[in-house]
């Protein structure tokens, strides 16, 4: 056994080349096997894993002991829930309160609920998601504790993005000329009909890549869920670190953010290229 | 069938339309003339409500359609519209724009629409069209099917904005052959335009608008050949000999 000041010092010097190392190569970390880690745990302090107790050993004792990785991937699972369960209310959410307020402008009014839509958008981007997902859990939902607390997040952040893509999905009503709801209604078709069938198909296209931004944010912000005894993958992580007294996890956590923003970051570009050559055949260029 | 009593529009200040008293008979085309922003396009667009008149009524068979307590959509069914830019839906294909408002409306199955579609894009020539989407069509093509559009909920009037307008001049031909037949079967419409001698040719009647009221109206060949006010006299001399 080391005494504590030796210790720290072998901890500061391992955090450093940790740091370095994961800079430009977090993706490789996961990875590695225990005998590449040795390696270079032999090429960066003269020492084997064995002798050092180094990173092969580290990684063993925060993922593999234990089965701790499934904790990760518990996390990742509740994370990935909550997401999209937040992100289909939001989106139902924010549907309806683009169209109540848009169809106020309009001249379809309904000034109890336009004014309460207009409410509900101003709270919700006037106070930080934390407090909304505190107050929803322990006040709203306070009396009812049978109710497992994912299913209270994932309504809470829904509740949350409802506010924005509010405004994402009126700024895609707005961008769709006077000349379509005109054209519906002269047809015969009703508000509501021209809406549905003709102004949102076209506003909802115009406004996917918003909308995906408004979903790789709210994926990382389900990380505030631990909070409220969510043990979604951030604390997933940090409960590894907890017991292994490893910061590790924590950039395995940082890694699984990172692929899954990247994947529905390469997801939209894919659909943005789509939706580009059928407006390239539309248009007749190709 | 169209009766318009007393018709007053305005934008803010602006009076647009003042005082406006006309009748369109079943089977009668009445192209409605007048330089820009005599209110033409307006008096067209109060007929069928997409604007509200300010004042004064506009009765659809006996109906005031001005009412608030009048179902507007069961009349815009009856009455057809086209516009200067078309207004396509770019969602969705030539046989979608022309189907929709039926299926939506349930005014017929999809397999009579769709029946019906082809029937109206062959009248339109444009048979061949009938899956692509409306911006790969020239605009000549695109307010044909606009046409075809309006066409297929089978309406007793049509109601033409500027139909060629917003078209390249060798457009403009095909467009107004299929207003023309549309014509010859008795098709009762009102169309605004500033094709004098389409209007001379086609229309059965003519309305000479000028800062919001009617200055002058009667047959083709009394208005475009006599015209009896000096405001009607200095527009037709204007427009004819360009």
């Amino acid at each position: 056994m080391w005494d504590s000041l030796e210790l720290r010092r072998r901890q500061r010097r391992r955090s450093l080349y940790r740091w370095l190392l994961s800079m430009p190569a977090v993706l490789p970390l996961l990875f590695f096997t225990g005998e590449n880690v040795a390696a270079l745990n032999t090429i960066f302090v003269g020492q084997s894993a064995e002798q050092s107790g180094g990173i092969a050993e580290e990684f063993y004792r925060n993922f593999i002991e234990g089965g701790r990785y499934m904790w990760l991937l518990d996390g990742l699972l509740l994370t990935l829930f909550m997401s999209a369960m937040a992100a289909l209310i939001g989106m139902i959410i924010g549907l309806i309160l683009s169209v109540i307020r848009v169809s106020y402008r309009a001249g379809v009014r309904i000034p109890i609920l336009n004014a309460l839509a207009g409410a509900y958008i101003a709270v919700i981007r006037g106070t930080p998601v934390m407090v909304q997902l505190l107050i929803i859990y322990f006040s709203i939902f306070g009396n009812l504790t049978d109710i497992p607390p994912v299913l209270v997040a994932g309504l809470a952040f829904g509740i949350n993005s409802g506010g924005y893509m509010a405004e994402i999905f009126r700024a895609g009503i707005e961008s769709i000329g006077v000349g379509q709801t005109e054209a519906g209604r002269s047809l015969g078709l009703s508000y509501g009909q021209t809406m549905r069938r003709i102004i949102l198909p076209q506003a909802i296209r115009n406004v996917l890549p918003t909308m995906f931004n408004e979903f790789i944010t709210l994926l990382k912000e389900t990380s505030v869920a631990g909070f409220i005894a969510v043990d979604d993958l951030t604390r997933a992580g940090n409960n590894i670190r907890s017991k292994t007294w490893s910061n590790q996890p924590l950039y395995a956590v940082a890694l699984i953010y990172l692929v899954l923003v990247l994947g529905l970051t390469r997801l939209l570009s894919v659909l943005e290229k789509r939706m580009r050559r059928s407006d390239r055949r539309a248009t007749g260029t190709d | 069938m169209i009766e318009v009593v007393d018709l007053c529009k305005d934008f803010g200040d602006i009076r647009v339309l003042d005082g406006i008293n006309m009748r369109i008979e079943n089977g009668e085309q009445v192209a409605i003339i007048g330089p820009s922003g005599s209110g033409k396009s307006t008096l067209l667009r109060c007929l069928n409500l997409l604007e509200r008149p300010t004042s004064g009524q506009v009765i659809v068979d006996g109906i005031d359609i001005t009412d608030p307590k009048t179902n507007i959509n069961l009349i815009r069914r009856r009455m057809g519209m086209v516009f200067q830019s078309f207004n396509l839906f770019p969602h969705l294909s030539v046989k979608n724009n022309i189907t929709l408002a039926p299926l939506q409306l349930k005014l017929a199955t999809k397999a009579e629409a769709e029946e019906r579609a082809a029937e109206l894009l062959r009248r339109v020539g444009l048979l061949d069209k009938i899956n692509e989407f409306p911006q790969r069509l020239s605009g000549g093509q695109q307010q044909r099917v606009a046409i075809a559009r309006s066409l297929a909920m089978r309406p007793e009037v049509m109601l033409f904005d500027e139909p060629t307008s917003a078209l390249d001049p060798e457009m403009i031909r095909e467009v107004l052959d299929v207003i023309r037949d549309l014509a010859a079967e008795g098709m009762t419409m009102a169309i605004v335009t500033h094709e004098m001698y389409f209007a001379r040719d086609v229309a059965s009647r003519v309305i000479f608008l000028d800062q919001g009221q009617i200055a002058e109206e009667g047959p083709p060949e009394q208005v475009f050949k006599n015209p009896q006010g000096e405001r009607t006299k200095a527009f037709l001399a204007q427009v004819l000999i360009n």
